[in-house]
């Protein structure tokens, strides 16, 4: 007579190697152990022993050596109960070779009831497994990278043409904090290019305005609102709660300034300029790459520096322009790619051309060839002729 | 003769023009007939020494010819230049 499940089980058990709880806890993090979960994803994400690698027993043969190459490494299985535990440390040495292997006694449960600590991971909601299903599928983002979105914060300065098409899809990308710098209000001027507001929304604060439209589209994301404007009174108290900040900004002592802060605080730029048919891109990472000074150790005289206020921009290059930085900002945030460091990118639309330019640091930058504490208060933002040339843009 | 791309603010100066083709051994003196075509382009390029303003970064092809051999960089037929001053515009 065949033998029954329960008992092929007791038979297998009496083979394999059993530890307990405590071993596994005093001996975790030395002499190479490896701790392996063997039960199915949906128990993992809901809780598991920290540092444990998770292998499904159901895919046990053709992951195991991506989680644990070494042969000859101690591996310790655990599941829920021991069970599971036990069959998978069975095939482990009896078919696949390893030679140190054991099932940790009780499990999981066994290990809670001692007192000892799990981690319990942030998981995705099932609204947030259908809102980003599309991100989901994709291995370079998947539902690790997902919480990275939902756990960053990225700071825009400004809610107007690029900060528009920045924000509301890095809002759609589920970007969990999204803080907006804005003291101006929405102007009919605005609409042609500055999609993240509306007609029936003129004369409101950008930042109410960015607010609604960010909360429309996915209200899982937190606005903070900033209704001032950028200076070195305040600079550092804004970017402080941030990790990569979108600068958009129309002026060049602002966009030092930003520069000088973010290096001392060491926080990546995704920066972008626009004007008529022309944009550019680059991505600033202090002390990876170059900063803003390395590329323009001195702003241009007033004349060679127009704002889109005075000489006009195609509507629609901010949401090129802004829609690559978004792209860069949520690379950054789940680490994949190539992002745009010590590259600067030129867009040219009427001919339909991209250019990719070379940055280097500058071994002699003021500012970032130093140690970030040795930058003062003082010069952050300052350039030669600063007064004359603030003087002369009025 | 090297190709020259003009940003969009020193296209006024140069008749509306994306592109100028221009001849020259090296980098400087490329520019300079760039200047000699353009006269405005003189004070937007080069400073009263006769070095570049500091404003303005020059790339031969993708690299910036500061880290190359500054106005002595040889151009070659084929080469494209790039003038760039810094833009800021962008939340407005």
């Amino acid at each position: 007579m065949s033998p029954s499940g329960a008992e092929v089980i007791k038979e297998i058990r009496s083979q394999v190697d059993e530890v307990d709880p405590q071993a596994v806890r005093d001996e975790r993090g030395r002499n190479g152990l490896v701790l392996v979960d063997v039960r199915e994803s949906e128990e993992f994400e809901r809780e598991h022993i920290p540092g444990a690698k998770h292998v499904p027993r159901g895919y046990l043969e053709s992951r195991i050596e991506g989680a644990v190459p070494d042969r000859d490494a101690h591996v310790v299985l655990y599941c829920a109960t021991g069970q599971r535990s036990a069959l998978a440390a069975n095939t482990l040495k009896s078919l696949m070779g390893y030679e140190h292997v054991e099932s940790m006694t009780g499990g999981i449960t066994l290990w809670k009831d001692r007192g000892y600590d799990t981690v319990v991971p942030k998981s995705l909601t099932k609204e947030q497994r259908d809102r980003y299903s599309r991100h989901l599928l994709l291995p370079e983002v998947g539902s690790e990278g997902q919480q990275k979105l939902l756990d960053a914060k990225v700071l825009l300065l400004g809610a107007g043409g690029l900060g528009s098409p920045t924000a509301l899809y890095l809002a759609a990308a589920g970007v969990g904090t999204l803080g907006i710098v804005d003291d101006d209000d929405v102007d009919l001027s605005n609409l042609q290019r500055q999609v993240i507001h509306t007609t029936d929304r003129i004369g409101e604060a950008k930042v109410d305005s960015a607010e609604t439209s960010i909360k429309a589209i996915n209200p899982d994301v937190e606005v903070v609102k900033h209704r001032t404007r950028l200076d070195a009174s305040n600079v550092m108290e804004l970017i402080e709660p941030y990790d990569i900040i979108v600068d958009g900004v129309d002026n060049f002592p602002t966009r030092y300034l930003l520069n000088d802060a973010t290096v001392r605080t060491r926080k990546p730029v995704v920066s972008a300029s626009i004007l008529g048919f022309d944009g550019q891109l680059s991505v600033f990472a202090p002390y990876v790459g170059p900063c803003y000074r390395c590329l323009y150790p001195v702003p241009p005289p007033a004349e060679l520096a127009p704002s889109c206020g005075a000489n006009g921009v195609l509507g629609v290059l901010p949401g090129t322009m802004g829609l690559l930085q978004a792209t860069e900002v949520i690379k950054l945030i789940i680490g994949q790619g190539d992002p745009l460091i010590g590259r600067l990118l030129l867009y040219e639309a009427l001919g339909a051309t991209f250019t990719e330019l070379k940055v280097h640091r500058d071994p002699d930058c003021p500012i970032c060839s130093r140690d970030p504490g040795d930058i003062s208060d003082e010069e952050m933002g300052r350039f030669p002729d600063y007064e004359a040339f603030c003087a002369a843009a009025g | 003769m090297a190709t020259i791309k003009i940003p969009p603010v020193l296209r006024p100066s140069v008749g509306g023009e994306k592109e100028i083709r221009a001849a020259g051994p090296d980098v400087g003196a490329v520019l300079r007939a760039l200047a000699d075509q353009h006269p405005q382009t003189q004070s937007q390029l080069f400073g009263p020494d006769g070095g570049l303003n500091r404003y303005v970064n020059v790339y031969l092809n993708d690299e910036d010819v500061r880290v190359l051999e500054g106005l002595d960089t040889s151009v070659a037929e084929a080469d494209t230049l790039v003038i760039l001053p810094a833009m800021a515009g962008g939340a407005t």
